[in-house]
This record gives structure tokens, C-alpha cells and sequence, in this order.
């Protein structure tokens, strides 16, 4: 099998399932039970007090 | 004051080895554009021994309690002065369209020369400016930390601005690759991979020393664009000069493969530069200006990895029906229509912001252009897809739909969104009260939408109306319609585009003078954009005696 073939078989195959699976482990993070209260506190976070300007 | 002069001499240095390379160049832009690298090179060196013997300022260390806004404070100027410019060369482009004589017999001032002008003028002189003006703003505020060292931060404008300069004289002069939206040639493209570098490290290092615990989600999309523009860069440009001393090159990659590597660079452009860079701007400006916290924080995430996932293998769409292997052809159109979705998850995220507080929108007209950007974020990214399904593409591909497209998102996403930013900043920056003038906010975003509906229905039925007619066979089996035929059709499209840009110009025109005067720091006198009711001729006692009528429905209720 030529270079391309290889390449081209393994992309659609093992690339593809560990793509996958980064992908599903990465959004599927956002989803722990345990994120709700982090994420509520990281969209706050831009609320606090910022009244520094230019040095 | 050894750093001092060290530094200024290697400036100098350089400036030298340009003027060399000018002297001994084998063509004539060449040693332009080392004449303009010199001049920049003595210009830093210059600045640089200039600091010798100034009082020292406060140290670094004495100022990590203030954010470096000097460099963004420039970078919104600059932001505004090439969105003129850009504009204007637009409007100069569409006008050689609609009245070919406006090509004036020269080779400088051809529609050839020129488009390449106004698309980088567009996307990386204005667009290019927002993003690190605005990436440098947030990435301070949401990590409560001073940018890591200003030096380089300025380094990064300067550079970055030079990089603009070379590149817009290149293509009047005809110095060009070839390749969409990375026109500049090879030693443009290394002087841009240095910026960028030095770019990447302060926003980098900005994060690593940040106080705040959690990388807030705009400077992931901030640094997705950054990482991303800088790998497609290196990739695209790969190319051999045919002199050190000359401005022609060759790229590394041939036929398909290379034009496989053109559109996975120029549709990675729009997916990293354009859209990720500027959710960025999104997520930060449009909580903040609407005071609410994001709708969904999850679903930002959620965004931001389907986003990265999926974009990267959209561009084949760009290849239908070419030599490209069919198999990735369609690779490129199923991804580009699954790319809808996390696209409209961001946009429902963006509006969803909003909820409880829609009222806004008739109040603040800095909201109003965020959630109308919102909105041709969604439209543009519904319409993509649909344009990459190859039977839609077969009418729609080389035709003006493609650039009515590519406008609703320029104009409507883009051009918006920064343009809620810059009047989010300006008066933050300058530590002015408010804007000069919200009402002319207001007259920005009228022009501005007028503009864009204009150019993209005129550019959209020209579209579909130049597809049909290049497809249109006779009983005789040959083409009903000569090329020329096609062209004198879309004449009336062509002028109505053209008032469509010079609306959007007009509201360009409100902005400069807004954000000049709230420099200037003037405040325009002018009624509110709203109040609560209030009649003085009722806010008196009644007289005496003279009882109020009950209400009945009242009555009816007790």
C-alpha cells in the first residue's frame, strides 16, 4: 500500500475514534454534576469591580 | 543604558541590511518594500536611543495594580482608520464593477490590484486590529492581570503595522502569491510569523500570571484563533524564493494538493480569524454591555469544542466538482453542515444573554449592534452551510452568492460586533463619562443595516441569476447565454451594491467622528435614548373638594 492509502486508512479509522473520544471527553467535562456551580461562578466573573485603568 | 544602546544598535543594524538588500534587489518592489523596512528599522531605533537619559517612570513592578492600555488605546485608532480605508477601497472595487472605466488604464489602479487591497484592508487591517486590540483589553480584565510586558505588546502593534503597509503597497505594486486572503509574499509572511510569535507570548504569558483562577471562555476562543492563524500561516506559506533579494516565490505544493492547502488555509481563515477571534470579542463585550452573564456558560464550552472540532475540515467545500478526490469533497460538505449547529448554539447563546432584558435593545444602541451581529452570525453561518451542499453549490459556486455570503458575515458579524466593541471601549479607555453621542450610535447602526440588507439581496439574486443563466441550455444542446451576456445582466446588482457600501461607509463616517470626539473628550448634548414617563402638567395636587373620579374597574374588583 502506498503512503497515501496508509495515511488515508488510518484516518479513517483509529484517528477518527481517538477525535472522537477527545471530542466527547472534552464537551462531555462541562457536564460532570459538580460543574454547575464553577461554570455559574466563571460567567460572574467578569462582574467584579474593574475600575483600573492605564498605568 | 548599555540595554538602551544595545537594543537601538541592533535596529540599526537592521536597517542597515535592508538598505542592502534595496541596493542590491532584482526588482524594483523589492527594494521598495526594503526601503520601507529601513525606514521603519531607523524609526525603532530612533525611538529606542530617544529613551536615553528620560527620568525613569514608575517600574513595572510598581505598576502590575494597572493594565497596559496604551497599545489598545492605538490599536482602536488604527482599527477605525483601516476600516476607512478598507471600506473605501470596497466601495472604489464595486464601482469598477458596475462602471469598468473606473479601472483608469493603469496597472496600479486595476480591480485586479486592488481587490486583494480592500480584502486584507477588511479582514487583517481592520479586522486583524479589533481582534488584538480587543484580545489584549479582555485578557487583562478577565484574568485581573497586567499584560505581560509591554514592550512586546507594542512591538506586536508596530510590527503588525508594518506587515499591513508592505502587504497593501505589494499588491498595487503586483507583488502577490496568488493565494486567497495570503497574498503577501515570503518575506512579508516572516516578518508576520515573528509578530504573531511575539503576539502569542504576551497574550500566553498574560494568562499564566493572571489572578483570577478560571480561564474565562473569551480567551479561549482569543487563543484558539491565535494558535490556529499561526499553523495554517506556517503551513500555507510554505514556498521557495526564486532570489533572497526578490519578491517572487513559489509554493512548496502543486495542483490539488496545493489548492487543497489554499482553501483548508483561506476557509480556516473565516472559521479562526473571523469567527472564533471575534467570538471571543462576543462573549466577553456582549455580557458585559448587557450586564447579564452569559446565557449558558456550559454551552460556550459545548461551542467552543465543536467549533475547533469541526471547522478544520470544512474547506474541501470550496473544491466542489474538481479534481479533489471525491470522498473528500464530501468530507468537507458534511462537516460544514454540522458546523451549523454549534454555530447556532453560540448564536442562541449570544441572544439568549438578552433574556429578561430585551427591552435593551430598544434602549442601547451599542446592544442593538450586538444582537443584530448575532444575528447575521446566525444567518451567515445557516446560509454557509446550505451553499456547501453540492447541489446548492453547483448553481451558486464562482457566482455573486458567494460574495453576498461572505458580506452578510463581513459586514453583519464582523464589521458589527467590532463596532459594538469599539463603542463599548472608547470611553472606557479615555476614561471619558459615556460616548460623545449614543443617538449617533444610533445613526451608525440605521446606515450601516440599511447597507448591508442592500448588498446582500442584490448580491444574492445576482447570484442566483448569473448561476441560472450560466446553466441555461437551448433545444439545441449548446449555452443559451454568451459569458458577456451574463455579465450586462448583473449591471443593475452591481449599482445597487455599490449604494448598499456607501450607506455602510456612511455609518463608518458617524463612527469616526463619535469615538474622535469622545477622545477629545466632548459630551454631545443631547436628550437620552430613553426615560421614564413624566407630564408636569398632572404632577400637581387637586384642589380642594374636587374628588377624583373612582376608577370603576377598580370599584369592580374590591
Amino acid at each position: 500500500m502506498s503512503a497515501y492509502d496508509t495515511l488515508r486508512h488510518f484516518a479513517d479509522s483509529w484517528a477518527l475514534v481517538l477525535m472522537t473520544i477527545a471530542f466527547v471527553v472534552l464537551t462531555g467535562w462541562a457536564f460532570l454534576p459538580g460543574r454547575r456551580e464553577r461554570n455559574d461562578r466563571a460567567a460572574h466573573s467578569i462582574f467584579e469591580q474593574e475600575d483600573k485603568i492605564d498605568g | 543604558m548599555d540595554d538602551i544602546v544595545t537594543r537601538s544598535g541592533a535596529w540599526a543594524l537592521l536597517a542597515f541590511i535592508c538598505i542592502f538588500a534595496a541596493a542590491t534587489a532584482v526588482d524594483h518592489a523589492f527594494s521598495v518594500h526594503m526601503v520601507i523596512s529601513a525606514l521603519a528599522a531607523l524609526a525603532a531605533a530612533a525611538y529606542t536611543m530617544n529613551q536615553l537619559g528620560k527620568p525613569e517612570g514608575p517600574s513595572e513592578a510598581a505598576l502590575q495594580s494597572h493594565y497596559y492600555d496604551d497599545v489598545i488605546r492605538w490599536g482602536l485608532i488604527a482599527t477605525v482608520f483601516w476600516g476607512i480605508v478598507g471600506f473605501l477601497v470596497g466601495i472604489v472595487i464595486a464601482s469598477q464593477l458596475t462602471f469598468p472605466l473606473l479601472n483608469l488604464h493603469s496597472e496600479f489602479t486595476t480591480f485586479g490590484r486592488l481587490r486583494p487591497l480592500h480584502t486584507s484592508a477588511v479582514i487583517f487591517a481592520f479586522g486583524g486590529n479589533a481582534l488584538i486590540a480587543t484580545s489584549f483589553y479582555v485578557v487583562q480584565r478577565t484574568c485581573r492581570a497586567r499584560l505581560l510586558a509591554p514592550g512586546l505588546a507594542r512591538f506586536v502593534f508596530w510590527g503588525y503595522q508594518l506587515f499591513i503597509i508592505l502587504a497593501a503597497t505589494g499588491y498595487v505594486m503586483g507583488v502577490t502569491e496568488g493565494r486567497e486572503y495570503a497574498e503577501p509574499e515570503w518575506y512579508v509572511d516572516i516578518w508576520l510569523t515573528i509578530v504573531w510569535v511575539a503576539y502569542l507570548a504576551v497574550f500566553v504569558g498574560t494568562i499564566v500570571k493572571r489572578a483570577e483562577p478560571h480561564i474565562y471562555v473569551a480567551n479561549w476562543f482569543y487563543l484558539g484563533f491565535i494558535i490556529t492563524v499561526a499553523m495554517l500561516h506556517l503551513v500555507n506559506n510554505i514556498s521557495l524564493p526564486v532570489s533572497l533579494v526578490g519578491s517572487k516565490s513559489y509554493a512548496a505544493f502543486a495542483g490539488v494538493q496545493d489548492a487543497l492547502t489554499q482553501w483548508w488555509y483561506g476557509h480556516n481563515a473565516v472559521g479562526f480569524f473571523l469567527t472564533a477571534g471575534f467570538l471571543g470579542m462576543m462573549y466577553y463585550f456582549v455580557p458585559k454591555q448587557a450586564e447579564r452573564p452569559i446565557y449558558s456558560y456550559r454551552l460556550s464550552i459545548v461551542h467552543f469544542w465543536s467549533l475547533i472540532f469541526l471547522y478544520i475540515w470544512a474547506g474541501p467545500h470550496h473544491l466542489h466538482y474538481t479534481a479533489l478526490p471525491d470522498w473528500a469533497q464530501t468530507l468537507g460538505m458534511v462537516f460544514s453542515v454540522m458546523l451549523w449547529m454549534p454555530s447556532w448554539g453560540g448564536m442562541i447563546n449570544g441572544l439568549m444573554t438578552l433574556n429578561g432584558a430585551w427591552d435593551k435593545i430598544r434602549t442601547d444602541p451599542i446592544i442593538r449592534m450586538m444582537v443584530f451581529a448575532l444575528a447575521f452570525y446566525g444567518m451567515s453561518t445557516f446560509e454557509g452551510p446550505m451553499m456547501s451542499i453540492k447541489s446548492v453549490n453547483s448553481l451558486s459556486h464562482y457566482t455573486n452568492w458567494t460574495i453576498g455570503h461572505v458580506h452578510s458575515g463581513a459586514l453583519g458579524w464582523n464589521g458589527m460586533i467590532t463596532f459594538g466593541a469599539i463603542y463599548y471601549m472608547a470611553p472606557r479607555l479615555w476614561g471619558r463619562e459615556r460616548l460623545y453621542s449614543l443617538r449617533m450610535v444610533n445613526w451608525h447602526f440605521w446606515c450601516a443595516t440599511l447597507g448591508i440588507v442592500l448588498y446582500a439581496s442584490s448580491m444574492w439574486v445576482a447570484g442566483i441569476t448569473q448561476g441560472l443563466m450560466w446553466r441555461e441550455y437551448g433545444d439545441d444542446g449548446y449555452l443559451v447565454y454568451s459569458f458577456a451576456e451574463v455579465v450586462a445582466a448583473l449591471h443593475p446588482y452591481y449599482l445597487i451594491r455599490t449604494v448598499g457600501g456607501l450607506l455602510y461607509f456612511t455609518g463608518a463616517i458617524f463612527m469616526v467622528w463619535n469615538v474622535w470626539m469622545t477622545i477629545r473628550g466632548r459630551l454631545r448634548a443631547e436628550a437620552p435614548l430613553s426615560d421614564a414617563a413624566y407630564d408636569p402638567a398632572k404632577d400637581h395636587p387637586l384642589p380642594q373638594g374636587q374628588q377624583r373620579a373612582a376608577n370603576p374597574a377598580m370599584l369592580a374588583a374590591e
